[in-house]
């Protein structure tokens, strides 16, 4: 089976290594646009506690870049079961299922972490200040893992590229904004608090938030993560187990 | 080699009242295929050829019924069984963001093939379709019968014993078409049994040593082509009537003769071939 997971990671490999250079510099402009506009711009007027805006902003570009990479990593599959057919390729073959999941996720976690490594860079040189420990890098793995993992079971399960895009906008977009990146979920009205806190991407916001600024944070947000990344696994592998029968 | 029982499979759809009915796509299907045998799978469209390929390739699951390959059921044994097949499909599936090359190497690795074995693999098959030169060209570069002619090599990179080609010429231009029914032609000769679904009639008449006429997924005819014709008649008598072309089949060319003299105009005489048998017993003459 890792052998099999190996091959499937090897493809998409493959394919990233040769778009290195288009991959890393469309990857640096939207975590630019956030900086320059919410770091220097906005950010200038906004006082947080314990740091400078931009200090608060960096977890939440991570975690909404690490969000947005990982699952459109995974979308093309999409292209791959419908339109040009090649995950068939995959369906013959005498592999294990539950490897192409496992393979085609850890090729998005790359993508996820290769973008998460620009931003880092990125923020540096804009004078943000944050730590990176173990734990950090296990956050920005697991919410890598739990949103290459929706994004696979988008792809195996949407009909149309139009649909796909939908789930870009009325899920991952208000996301982005609403889950802790760009404020605190405290100044939110308590129906909506409760509803955003129980999304996975708030989690890795407050723990990534948490440990760049060494302060104390809740286990139980990794424990959160760590069955959201199951829960999501769950449902992707079943979805093609069921294509591959 | 390859042994279908009462083979089923039922889709699912919404009719025009919205409401959620079955269709037969193939109904009973029972077969027997011999090892090194090319065998022919005809039938109009919707007869039910592809569903039946895609269920002996394992990429859908039959309703009912049981597949075998070596006695074996390929229920409950699907990655062993799919080291022996090779898949040529009908619609052409190379993974577009690699070369002709990568797209072996994936297929090779996907069938645990080592590193030593998939290479001197790949330069032999690319030689063997003689598309060695495009080893390092994206696939989207080629054209549509250098494309058939890798999806072939494609396949036949781990050795399968059991090929199986889904409508592997269509749309390609006669000298392409003959050029892959000698790469089938070898492929028997080397004892690959070769299953094969086709709309054109020439092809099974030239490649298949049996063929199985399938409509609406029953299977209403099972014999060589030779057989068929003989069990027709040998000769054909066409003719032009009133709103359609007319035939009639007779076991003699004197009996012909005579009926085309009785006939006289326009009418024509010759030898009996698989169209016929096909038009015959599918009752269709327009979905040629």
């Amino acid at each position: 089976m890792l052998y099999d997971i190996w091959t499937v990671f090897w493809r998409d490999w493959l394919v990233l290594k040769r778009r290195m250079p288009r991959f890393i510099l469309s990857r640096m402009v939207a975590p630019m646009l956030y900086l320059v506009a919410f770091g220097w711009g906005l950010g200038r007027s906004i006082q947080v506690i314990g740091g400078s805006y931009i200090d608060f902003l960096v977890p939440g570009i991570l975690a909404l870049n690490s969000m947005n990479i990982s699952f459109n990593s995974v979308t093309p599959v999409h292209a791959e079961r419908i339109y040009h057919k090649s995950l068939e390729e995959y369906l013959v073959a005498p592999i294990c299922p539950y490897s192409v999941v496992i393979g085609k996720v850890l090729a998005a976690v790359l993508r996820g972490l290769i973008s998460s490594s620009i931003i880092v860079v990125l923020a540096w040189l804009f004078g943000a200040h944050f730590i990176i420990t173990p734990l950090f890098l296990l956050v920005l793995i697991l919410n890598c893992v739990i949103f290459a993992e929706i994004g696979f079971f988008a792809a195996m399960t949407i009909a149309s590229f139009e649909e796909m895009g939908q789930v870009n906008t009325y899920i991952l977009l208000p996301m982005s904004f609403l889950c802790g990146t760009f404020f605190s979920t405290g100044t939110l009205p308590d129906a909506v608090r409760w509803f955003i806190e129980l999304l996975p991407l708030t989690h890795t916001s407050y723990l990534l938030r948490g440990i760049s600024s060494g302060a104390d944070i809740a286990l139980s947000s990794v424990l959160v993560l760590v069955f959201y990344s199951l829960l999501c696994f769950f449902f992707s592998s079943r979805v093609f187990l069921r294509l591959s029968k | 080699m390859i042994r279908v029982e009462s083979l089923v499979k039922k889709f699912q759809y919404r009719n025009k009242n919205n409401k959620i009915v079955w269709r037969t796509a193939v109904d009973g299907l029972t077969l027997d295929i011999r090892q090194g045998e090319v065998f022919g799978l005809l039938g109009p469209n919707g007869a039910g050829k592809t569903t039946t390929i895609r269920m002996l390739t394992m990429l859908t699951e039959p309703t009912s019924g049981e597949i075998f390959y070596d006695n074996t059921p390929i229920r409950g044994h699907e990655q062993e069984m799919k080291q022996l097949i090779g898949v040529v499909p009908q619609h052409i599936n190379f993974d577009q963001d690699l070369t002709v090359g990568e797209n072996l190497e994936l297929h090779a690795r996907l069938h645990h093939m080592g590193r030593v074995e998939r290479h001197r693999r790949i330069e032999e098959l690319l030689a063997y379709v003689e598309l060695a030169d495009l080893v390092n060209a994206n696939v989207r570069e080629l054209s549509g019968g250098m494309k058939r002619r890798l999806l072939i090599a494609r396949a036949l990179i781990h050795h399968p014993r059991i090929l199986f080609l889904d409508e592997p010429t269509v749309a390609l231009d006669p000298q392409v078409r003959r050029r892959i029914w000698e790469l089938i032609r070898q492929l028997a000769r080397e004892q690959v049994t070769v299953l094969l679904t086709t709309h054109y009639i020439e092809e099974a008449e030239t490649l298949c040593e049996r063929v199985a006429i399938l409509n609406k997924g029953r299977l209403i005819g099972l014999d060589t082509p030779q057989a068929f014709c003989e069990q027709m008649g040998r000769y054909t008598v066409e003719w032009d009537a009133v709103d359609a072309r007319e035939y009639r089949f007779f076991d003699t060319r004197r009996e012909a003769a005579d009926f085309m003299a009785e006939l006289g105009g326009s009418a024509s005489i010759r030898r009996s071939n698989l169209e016929d048998v096909f038009i015959e017993l599918t009752g269709r003459r327009e979905g040629l």
